[in-house]
């Protein structure tokens, strides 16, 4: 993948342990921005953030709405909205209805994403105990995304990445070890 | 790029310059990307087989424009939502405001009225309710029929109750409402001190001078240029020392009318110091 313009990582139940983990391995020059949408408790957003800013040299942030989206910036969704972005490169934020029980929602944000980066978006699905996000890894392929998913195998809760590798064709499967290399790799 | 979803961005924008020209309902202003999911749940939803025949129906039939506005426009909320908010208006606003022979509160985009009932209840626990009246407006007749009725479904009420309580309320929230089959039906003593009606904040003006302007969670569905004109509508209708409320990811930064507000510590709410 040449020209990443964004990285939209999912995740829920064991996606956190696995960020930790991945974090202090990044690069510290990406060229682009990390957004990361992952399933949570109302209420424990800035915790979050400062938990994972301890991580990474990079910058991690809330989402605030229609903020320009940076290169070397790490956006965490907030809890209880949507994320979506705009064709100007800045976010928007949504209280519409859960999708998939969940607000917020991976399925909207890699769709929304889709829609403004398509083939130089990068999605990564990780652990988790539900099926959000798989719909909207099938519509980033349909745009030419490119797909990766942890590692069955080595996701604490295997029933999200394996329902996406079951429904669409992904370019790499990931194990936790390897997730970060892959990530500068697209440098 | 290849024109994958229902409805392309340049549908989108047609169908705003439809609408505006047709109705004199002004979208511009709105997040492109929230309009363009919406407008593609409904042509999904209402099984649309194109594009030309969703938008004559739109621009033609007027009892389908409203279901268009009706569903373009996100209408989900809650009672007593973000509990801490409510409390910082218990503890920290109202008493401020119990000073006043008489309280008028604007909450605009009051969707289907939760809020507004919501409000009542803290100003009732108060004892302000009396002298308070509370204008409860948006864009959007149908919501606000719901609204008038003050009935919400009952099995809410559980999650409705435990926010009550995360805010500081005293009562037994059931004391509130009687329930009848499904429904929660709250008190008329309530409702006799809220008035409900239209109001689009991107087209009509200020309509009266308040202590209190609440508006949650509206402003994230427009674009930085709108959100101004708003918030200066807001400004306009806002007393000196009354205090502006806005939902918890929205802010008074970066806006004309900001240097004239003092932001309360926590909470989204800001104070008018300055005329
Ligand atoms: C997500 S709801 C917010 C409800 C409530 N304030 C809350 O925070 O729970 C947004 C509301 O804004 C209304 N709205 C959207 N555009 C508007 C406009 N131009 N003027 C007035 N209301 C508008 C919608 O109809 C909807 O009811």
């Amino acid at each position: 993948m040449k020209g990443c313009k964004a990285l939209v990582i999912g995740g829920s139940a064991g996606s956190l342990d696995v960020l930790i983990k991945v974090l202090p391995e990044l690069d510290t020059d990406l060229a682009f921005p990390i957004i990361i949408v992952i399933h949570r408790k109302k209420g424990t957003d800035s915790l979050l953030a400062d938990l994972l800013s301890t991580k990474t040299q990079l910058l991690v942030k809330e989402v605030e709405e229609k903020e320009e989206i940076l290169a070397r910036t790490i956006y965490i969704v907030p809890s209880d909205y949507h994320l979506l972005i705009e064709n100007d490169h800045t976010f928007s934020l949504d209280y519409s209805e859960k999708v998939n029980y969940s607000r917020p929602s991976i399925d909207v944000t890699f769709q929304s994403a889709a829609e403004v980066y398509g083939e130089q978006l990068v999605c990564l699905l990780l652990s988790g105990s539900n099926t959000d996000g798989v719909n909207g890894l099938i519509t980033a392929r349909n745009y030419g995304a490119e797909i990766c998913v942890q590692d069955p195998s080595t996701a604490q809760v295997d029933f999200m990445p394996a329902q996406a590798i079951a429904s669409v064709k992904v370019d790499h499967i990931l194990s936790t070890e390897a997730i970060a290399a892959y990530i500068n790799t697209l440098n | 790029m290849p024109t994958l979803s229902a409805i392309t961005d340049e549908q989108v924008e047609i169908l705003i310059g439809d609408v505006l020209e047709q109705y004199g309902y002004d979208f511009t202003g709105y997040s492109r990307a929230s309009l363009k999911r919406r407008l593609i749940r409904l042509y999904t939803l209402d099984k649309q087989v194109s594009f030309a025949e969703f938008r004559y129906k739109i621009c033609k039939d007027s009892v389908y424009f409203r279901r268009f506005v009706e569903q373009i426009t996100v209408n989900v909320t809650e009672m007593f939502r973000d509990p801490s908010f409510y409390k910082a208006l218990r503890h920290k606003v109202l008493p401020n405001l119990a000073t006043y022979p008489f309280i008028r509160v604007w909450l605009a985009g009051c969707s289907t009225g939760e809020e507004a009932y919501s409000m009542a209840i803290l100003l009732k626990e108060l004892n302000l309710l009396h002298k308070s009246l509370i204008y409860a407006t948006d864009i959007n007749p149908t919501v606000l029929e719901k609204a008038a009725q003050g009935m919400f479904p009952l099995g809410h009420m559980k999650q409705y109750s435990e926010n009550y309580i995360e805010s500081g309320g005293t009562q037994e929230f059931s004391s509130y409402y009687s329930a009848s089959y499904s429904l929660a039906k709250f008190d008329s003593e309530l409702k006799a001190k809220l008035i409900f009606s239209t109001h689009n904040l991107v087209s009509d003006h200020s309509f009266n001078e308040f202590q209190l302007i609440l508006c949650r969670n509206v402003l994230i569905y427009f674009d930085r240029d709108l959100q101004f004109k708003v918030l200066t509508l807001f400004d306009n209708s806002l007393e000196k020392l009354g205090y502006l409320a806005l939902g918890t990811k929205e802010t008074t930064d970066f806006s004309p009318i900001s240097k004239r507000y003092k932001r309360l510590e926590t909470e989204k709410i800001w104070r008018k110091i300055n005329e």
